[in-house]
């Protein structure tokens, strides 16, 4: 795969490094003049000097022969305008954006980028999840970006769902329990007649917009 | 006919004046409250502190009953998105942008923004006076 990397910074550089390591032909395209001899020293012929929200600068990089545009500057507009520019004048057919508001994850969406992924929501999900008492941690989009299923996992403690078996709880739309995890033992997928206890951790696969509703049914008010 | 105006620059304060004076209502909005000195100090409209790229602020500034937009901010890439944002969020009826580099300006045209190119407009002012 031929892919572009747009911005040089840790995660530009640590990124374009793992791509090489896998063996994609990488191109890296960064603004900074320093920035992109310390790379090119250091990586190889790798990073090309200008701004990728000019057309000029994605031409020369052979961006209508790229299989992917990943942008991943420190600003959410020049990552946007990177990816537009290369879907809408290059017909690359994927684009990826770092976003760093949260906020403008659903409007990359709707403005034509097709993966964003916002480092603010994957450290704090991570956060989330180590922190004992939390009872619902968001573990993984499935679809990535527009938050319409993903992976989570609910802790049981004193909901309305928790002495009950699967079969007599009615659970939210397109919910589906995958997996439950109880007294650290070997997970199981539970079963109509599977009773729910109180410290279960139970993975479900879920619309984003139920996770609340999921959880007062397992935790509880 | 209710204006925001994103970038309260020279232009951006100039087109506020113009605008206000003629009795439209306008908000005027920038990042930075200092930029509000352009403003005229007969100026009737609201200056309002805020990132034109955050939905809330938009909103605070009234854009779902805005009549018109405007981003003429610095930056070529922050107009194109707040343009982006009052055209295809908020269904603004009148959007127009600032894009000082002439060929996003023309790649941004086809996408279906309303788009103005300074540094074009002025080359081909220069030119003509040249001529003359």
């Amino acid at each position: 795969m031929y892919i572009i990397i747009v911005g040089g910074g840790r995660l530009g550089y640590s990124l374009t490094k793992a791509l090489l390591a896998e063996g994609h032909e990488t191109l890296l395209i960064e603004r900074n003049f320093e920035v992109c001899e310390k790379i090119n020293k250091e990586l190889g012929n790798i990073c090309l000097r200008g701004d990728a929200c000019e057309t000029g600068i994605q031409a020369e990089a052979g961006t209508g022969r790229a299989d992917m545009l990943i942008a991943v500057t420190g600003d959410d507009e020049d990552n946007l305008v990177a990816s537009q520019v290369a879907k809408y004048r290059f017909n690359v057919p994927r684009t990826i954006a770092r976003v760093r508001d949260p906020r403008n994850e659903s409007i990359f969406k709707k403005l034509g980028v097709d993966v964003t992924v916002n480092s603010t929501n994957i450290i704090l999900e991570r956060i989330e999840h180590e922190v004992p008492s939390h009872p619902l941690t968001h573990l993984f989009c499935i679809t990535g970006d527009q938050r319409d299923l993903e992976i989570m996992e609910v802790r049981a403690r004193s909901g309305v769902a928790v002495g009950k078996s699967l079969n007599e709880i009615n659970l939210p739309d397109k919910v589906v329990l995958g997996l439950v995890i109880r007294d650290g033992g070997k997970p199981f997928v539970p079963r109509g007649d599977t009773v729910f206890q109180s410290g279960d951790h139970i993975i479900a696969v879920a619309p984003a917009a139920v996770g609340e509703d999921l959880r007062l049914l397992f935790n509880g008010a | 006919m209710k204006v925001i105006i994103m970038g309260c620059g020279r232009v951006g304060a100039q087109l506020a004046s113009l605008l206000d004076k003629e009795g439209h209502s306008v908000v005027a909005l920038d990042t930075d409250a200092y930029s509000f000195r352009r403003l005229p100090a007969d100026f009737k409209g609201t200056a309002l502190l805020g990132n034109g790229l955050d939905e809330d602020v938009l909103k605070k500034a009234g854009i779902e009953e805005a009549d018109a937009f405007v981003a003429v901010t610095q930056g070529d890439n922050r107009n194109v998105m707040a343009a982006q944002m009052a055209r295809k969020i908020f269904n603004v009826n009148k959007v127009l942008c600032r894009i000082y580099d002439p060929l996003r300006r023309d790649l941004y045209t086809i996408l279906g923004l309303e788009a103005l190119s300074p540094t074009t407009i002025f080359a081909e002012m220069l030119k003509e006076k040249l001529e003359t």
